[in-house]
């Protein structure tokens, strides 16, 4: 087992090596550099100033000698510095939005999954029936309608017209100086509407598969089985039926961790949100290099390494894989 | 299961409850209290500005965007700044003098001036920020202006003599430029520098707190040379979304921001608005234009740029694309401004003009479809532009329309940014391309139009070559006399005309918005920032 488990550590070192170059390639594909970016269409920028600038981000030096000084201090677990003009750190940079977006996303996800279960069940037990028509009306709706325009009525609604909730960003003026109870119930009432808002979208697809994993169950022998015994409708549901179709689901869960770095631009601009989102889209119109570079590689690099968990759970539970065989 | 039903219940309601809160706005929320309209000005509250972008870096010589260089602005002076009007007076400087030959710029700096952290401002900080700026290892973009400078001394601690090889007039608004604090900076990495998120300056407002992503917050400077600001706070939110920052106004929490043609024109007239918040409206220091490739064959001659103009109707695209609010231009001075030539000749909108200019350069006849043809060739071009911006993309396709009455068949593409420059202009592939100009207070545009730049990566990427404009541009930024300048720009704006490398679409006008429980707010030639220290807000409609 130990050796199953080295040896998969061990490939790792080839693979991320891969996912630099590949990095490192695409983005300097990309037409522009930073340094244009920046200075562009500026009548006080003379030629000079572009090769100083340039110079001072090592963009006069041949590409291969780029690509070595940055994973060599990639190994150094240095990102580098961003090539905007406040010249930070990138994991400074990253370091300040990863909590707001992590925090943001779990709590979206969990509310994804915590809705979209119920409602899924619900039309399952009730199919054909006009509450499962419904709820298929209701969830497709919520896939339809584009975020930005939601979030906008929302925000008019609850921020304007009724005055209830903040219509964006992440705390009130002033939040500094709340105690601790306070503070954190401006966060939330900060966090209602975008969470809101990212969890509707998400909830067609997630309960339509639950629907559809709970109708199977129970067309199931088994489930037939246990209602012949005599068991209450409630127990059969949600003690024997739900369990195994909940299996599906927890996969799906598993596929969503990677996701929970990225943020999405359109929804972090709307409500004003200082995530990952925008920090990548920045980056990337800017040609901030070394920032876009580096939420790949953390991105590729979080990738791996659920795949090597899974990998090593899946050996752990199946001796045929840790033989190498099968 | 009861609890979902009920779950699903409240979200049908909340849905139907925001579906009627389409309904019209004016019956909503009490009209406020009656405003008092002569308070004496006193001090406290805060004023909350919206801004799209976030700055970057707070040491101006390093920044090189206009969200960083408007917090700095707050907190840094230059030795000499733009008044209300225009006109370059003393800021950290009381007095300077320049030379009758034009070569010699001295400086009397104020005395008894210090930094936010109580050190005295003196000749030294001068220095040094000069230094910072010429020396190569700076990353910074504007280097440019003060390598004109032969010799710079400091006769004494409150005096800078500068002296210039040969006169030159945007030389001194270059020293608007942020005067950076020489005790700590001086030996130190600049580009590593803590000031760069923790700013000294000597200006109005002190640094306080940034909160990356979300807000920068400075305080009023009590020692400030001219006086405290009357307003205690000055915060800057961060909202990238213009929809989302209108509705921030709405709701309250932001007292000023820039609204778009749209918002100024159609959202923002109800009675209720106005009680709540002043409008403005003054001509922007920029403009849209249409830029030929006058290397290309078809618009190296002048009667098809002109005929081009003159199937274009500029009173329809700004109803269109600004709901009116700007101004048709027909140079690259924007009105208003001292340089701008009100008599120049416009090309009216004639499209019988132009299509006698087109027959008269060998456009005369038309295939099937109605587009003029040459030797079997149609008239056809394309008008390239830039990803993400709304108004030119109409622009473009107002002109497009107008220019097929014509008998000219005109694509649009819309490339990034990026690619846009790098793969297009600097390579000058490109036939027509639709841009605008920012251009600064001073007005030199050397680099825009004269023939020594039009190499790639240079500004005068059209590859306009005209002896006359190049001498009266030389002649234009060599003098410190007015009169004298203004007759070279005069005529500038006229061969401009006549010549048409670039058909000069509109000047937009900007369009801020302010709260009305702020006093003292007063629209002049340079915006409305330059009394900003004398703005109040009466004690009862304090909020913060």
């Amino acid at each position: 087992m130990a050796r199953y488990i080295i040896q998969r550590i061990l490939m790792l070192i080839p693979l991320m090596l891969g996912i630099t170059l590949i990095t490192f390639t695409v983005i300097h594909l990309a037409p522009g550099e930073p340094v244009e970016m920046q200075v562009a269409m500026n009548p006080k920028v003379g030629k000079e100033a572009r090769e100083r600038l340039r110079k001072f981000y090592g963009l006069d030096k041949p590409l291969h000698e780029q690509y070595v000084t940055w994973v060599g201090k990639l190994a150094r677990l240095d990102l580098g510095r961003s090539f905007s003009s406040d010249n930070r750190p990138v994991v400074d940079k990253i370091k300040e939005r990863l909590p707001v977006t992590i925090s943001l996303n779990i709590i979206a996800l969990l509310l994804e999954f915590g809705l979209a279960i119920p409602i899924g069940i619900m039309a399952a037990t009730h199919r054909d029936t006009w509450l499962d028509k419904g709820i298929t009306v209701f969830v497709f709706v919520g896939f339809a309608v584009p975020t930005f325009w939601l979030a906008l009525l929302l925000m008019y609604f609850f921020g304007v017209k009724l005055n209830l909730l903040p219509i964006s960003g992440l705390h009130s003026l002033g939040s500094a100086n709340f105690g601790t109870v306070q503070y954190l119930w401006d966060l939330a009432k900060h966090l209602i509407m975008p969470v809101m808002v990212a969890s509707f979208g998400s909830l067609a697809g997630l309960s339509r598969y639950m629907r559809s994993t709970m109708l199977n169950v129970i067309g199931q022998d088994y489930i037939t089985t246990a209602r012949a015994k005599g068991l209450s409708e409630r127990t059969v549901i949600y003690k024997h039926a739900l369990r195994n179709a909940l299996l599906p689901l927890i996969t799906l869960l598993g596929f969503s961790i990677p996701g929970l770095i990225g943020g999405s631009v359109i929804f972090e601009t709307i409500f004003a949100i200082p995530g990952m989102g925008q920090l990548f889209y920045q980056g990337a119109m800017s040609r901030d290099y070394p920032v876009v570079m580096g939420i790949l590689v953390i991105g590729a690099f979080l990738t791996l390494i659920g795949n090597l968990v899974a990998d090593v759970s899946y050996a752990l539970a199946d001796p045929r894989i840790r033989q190498g065989g099968g | 299961m009861r609890i979902i039903r009920g779950a699903l219940v409240i979200v049908f309601l909340v849905a139907a409850c925001i579906l009627a809160a389409c309904s019209p706005e004016e019956h909503q929320q009490p009209v406020p209290v009656t405003r008092t309209q002569h308070s004496p000005p006193v001090t406290g509250d805060a004023i909350v500005e919206g801004t799209i972008g976030e700055a970057s870096t707070l040491i101006p010589v390093l920044a090189s965007d206009s969200a960083s260089h408007a917090v700095a602005g707050q907190i840094y002076n230059g030795l000499v700044k733009y008044d209300k009007n225009l006109t370059i007076v003393g800021d950290l400087a009381q007095t300077f003098d320049i030379s009758p030959d034009g070569l010699t710029i001295t400086f009397h700096l104020r005395k008894g001036v210090t930094w936010h952290d109580g050190s005295p401002f003196t000749a030294r900080d001068v220095l040094y920020t000069h230094r910072i700026i010429i020396d190569p290892k700076t990353p910074t973009a504007y280097a440019e202006d003060f390598k004109q400078v032969k010799t710079i001394s400091a006769p004494d601690d409150h005096t800078i003599r500068v002296t210039y090889e040969k006169p030159f007039a945007p030389a001194l608004a270059s020293w608007g430029t942020g005067i950076l604090p020489a005790h700590l900076l001086e030996g130190k990495d600049i580009t590593k520098s803590p000031l760069a998120r923790k700013p000294v300056g000597t200006g109005p407002y002190r640094f306080t707190e940034w909160v990356a992503g979300q807000k920068i917050v400075l305080d009023a400077n009590p020692t400030y040379f001219e006086g405290r600001p009357y307003i205690d706070r000055y915060i800057y939110r961060i909202i990238p979304d213009t929809s989302t920052m209108y509705m921030e106004m709405k709701a309250g929490a932001i007292d000023l921001m820039n609204l778009t043609p749209v918002q100024y024109a159609r959202q923002t007239s109800s009675r209720l608005f106005s009680s709540r918040f002043n409008k403005f409206r003054y001509p922007s220091s920029g403009y849209l234009y249409m830029g030929y490739n006058l290397r290309h064959p078809l618009f190296g001659d002048k009667r098809i740029r002109q005929a081009i103009t003159a199937a274009i109707n500029k009173d329809e695209l700004i109803q269109g694309v600004l709901f009116g609010m700007g101004q048709k231009a027909h140079g690259p001075i924007v009105p208003g401004r001292w340089a701008y030539n009100p008599n120049v000749r416009d090309i009216a909108y004639d499209p019988k003009h132009a299509a006698e200019l087109l027959a008269q350069a060998g456009w005369r006849e038309k295939n099937a479809d109605g587009i003029l043809i040459r030797n079997g060739k149609p008239f056809q071009f394309t008008i390239l532009t830039n990803q993400g911006n709304q108004q030119r993309l109409m622009s473009a396709q107002i002109i497009q329309q107008r220019l097929k009455y014509v008998g000219v068949d005109v694509k649009i593409r819309i490339v990034e940014w990026a690619t846009f420059l790098k793969e297009y202009i600097d390579k000058g592939k490109f036939e027509v391309v639709m841009l605008g100009w920012n251009i600064s207070q001073d007005p030199d545009m050397y680099d825009i139009w004269h023939s020594s730049k039009t190499n790639p990566g240079e500004l005068n990427f059209v590859g306009f070559k005209n002896a006359e404009v190049d001498r009266l541009l030389v002649e234009g930024r060599g003098t410190f006399d007015i009169e004298q300048r203004k007759k070279a720009y005069f005529r500038i704006q006229e061969i401009l005309a006549d010549e048409q490398p670039y058909t000069f679409l509109y000047v937009p006008d900007s369009l801020p918005v302010v709260s009305a429980r702020i006093r003292g707010v007063e629209p002049a030639p340079a915006g409305l920032g330059h009394n900003q220290i004398k703005w109040f807000v009466p004690k009862n409609e304090q909020v913060y």
